[in-house]
C-alpha cells in the first residue's frame, strides 16, 4: 500500500497513492493507516484524490479505520473521485463521514 | 484509421476466463474493460459496471473458492443488448447458502459509532445497480445472471 502521512498545523494528512482500494488491498490499507496514525493528532484527513475505485471491501476498511481511530481521533475524508463518491452515497456512508471536496477544503475547515 | 465501432453498433458477445485467486478480480475487470472499450462508456456507466462486476467476483473469490479450497475457473460472459449488458458469471466453487441469493439489505447507519457496519455492502450494491439478478446452482456450477442497464441502443 503506497501512502504518504504527514502532519501540518496539527492535522494528520493520509494521502493514498493507489488507484484502487479493493479486496486485494483492504487489509494492507487498514494496517498501514493504523500504523501511520499511532501518534497522530485529533484530526486525521484521508486524502482520496488519487483513488479512482473503492469496492465494498475498501469501504469496509475505511469504516473500520474510522472506528479504530475514534473516539480520540476523528477521520474526515477529502478528494473523493466520482466513482468513490458513488459508493459512499449508495451505501449511505456519506451521512456517517464528514466529506470535503478537496484536501485544501478539508484543511481550511479544520483551521476554522 | 481507427476501427472504433460506430455508436449504433452492438458489441459482439465475449467471454473472459480467469482462475480464482487474490488478483483474479483485478485481472478479470481489466480484461472485461478492454473488451468494452468500443462502447466508450462514460464515468458513471463505467463505475456502475465496475462495481457490480467487482462485487460479484469478490463473492466468488472469497466464498465460492475460499482460500482453504483449491482455486478454480471463473467465466464471465457478456452480451451487449439494446437494454444493456447481460452478464453471466459461472464458477465451480461452493454453492450459495441454501442455494439462494443473499438479501443484500443495507444495515442502518443510524446506530452507535462502534456498531457501524464494516461489511455486507456487496450484495446491496449488486442489487441496487443491476436488474434481473438470478442465481442458479446446476451440476456443481454456480450461475449468476444479471443485467446492467448501460450502453442502451435504439
Amino acid at each position: 500500500m503506497e501512502l504518504q502521512i504527514k502532519t501540518e498545523s496539527n492535522v494528520c494528512i493520509v494521502s493514498i497513492h493507489e488507484s484502487r482500494i479493493d479486496a486485494a488491498v483492504a487489509l494492507d490499507f487498514k494496517e498501514a493507516v493504523r500504523q501511520g496514525t499511532l501518534d497522530a493528532p485529533a484530526e486525521v484527513v484521508l486524502d482520496l484524490t488519487q483513488v479512482g475505485f473503492v469496492d465494498s471491501s475498501g469501504l469496509g476498511a475505511i469504516v473500520a479505520t474510522m472506528k479504530h481511530l475514534a473516539p480520540e481521533r476523528r477521520l474526515v475524508l477529502a478528494g473523493l473521485t466520482p466513482p468513490v463518491e458513488k459508493v459512499f452515497r449508495l451505501t449511505r456512508m456519506d451521512s456517517v463521514f464528514q466529506i470535503h471536496l478537496t484536501l485544501e477544503d478539508a484543511l481550511r475547515a479544520q483551521c476554522e | 484509421m481507427s476501427l472504433k465501432v460506430a455508436q449504433a453498433d452492438m458489441l459482439e458477445p465475449f467471454v473472459v476466463k480467469v482462475t480464482s485467486g487474490p488478483l483474479a478480480v483485478r485481472k478479470a475487470l481489466e480484461l472485461v474493460f478492454d473488451q468494452l472499450s468500443p462502447l466508450t462508456l462514460d464515468v458513471e456507466e463505467t463505475s456502475t459496471v465496475e462495481l457490480v462486476l467487482a462485487e460479484a467476483l469478490n463473492n466468488i473469490v472469497e466464498h465460492a473458492y475460499p482460500p482453504a479450497d483449491a482455486s478454480g475457473p471463473v467465466h464471465i460472459n457478456i452480451r451487449h443488448c439494446k437494454d444493456g449488458l447481460h452478464v453471466q458469471l459461472r464458477d465451480r466453487g461452493r454453492a450459495m447458502p441454501d442455494h439462494k441469493l443473499p438479501k443484500g439489505q443495507l444495515h442502518s447507519c443510524d446506530v452507535d459509532f462502534s456498531d457501524l457496519p464494516e461489511g455486507g455492502f456487496g450484495w446491496f450494491l449488486i442489487k441496487d445497480l443491476s436488474r434481473d439478478v438470478e442465481y442458479t446452482r446446476l451440476d456443481g456450477e454456480n450461475r449468476l445472471k444479471l443485467r446492467i442497464a448501460v450502453a442502451f441502443r435504439r
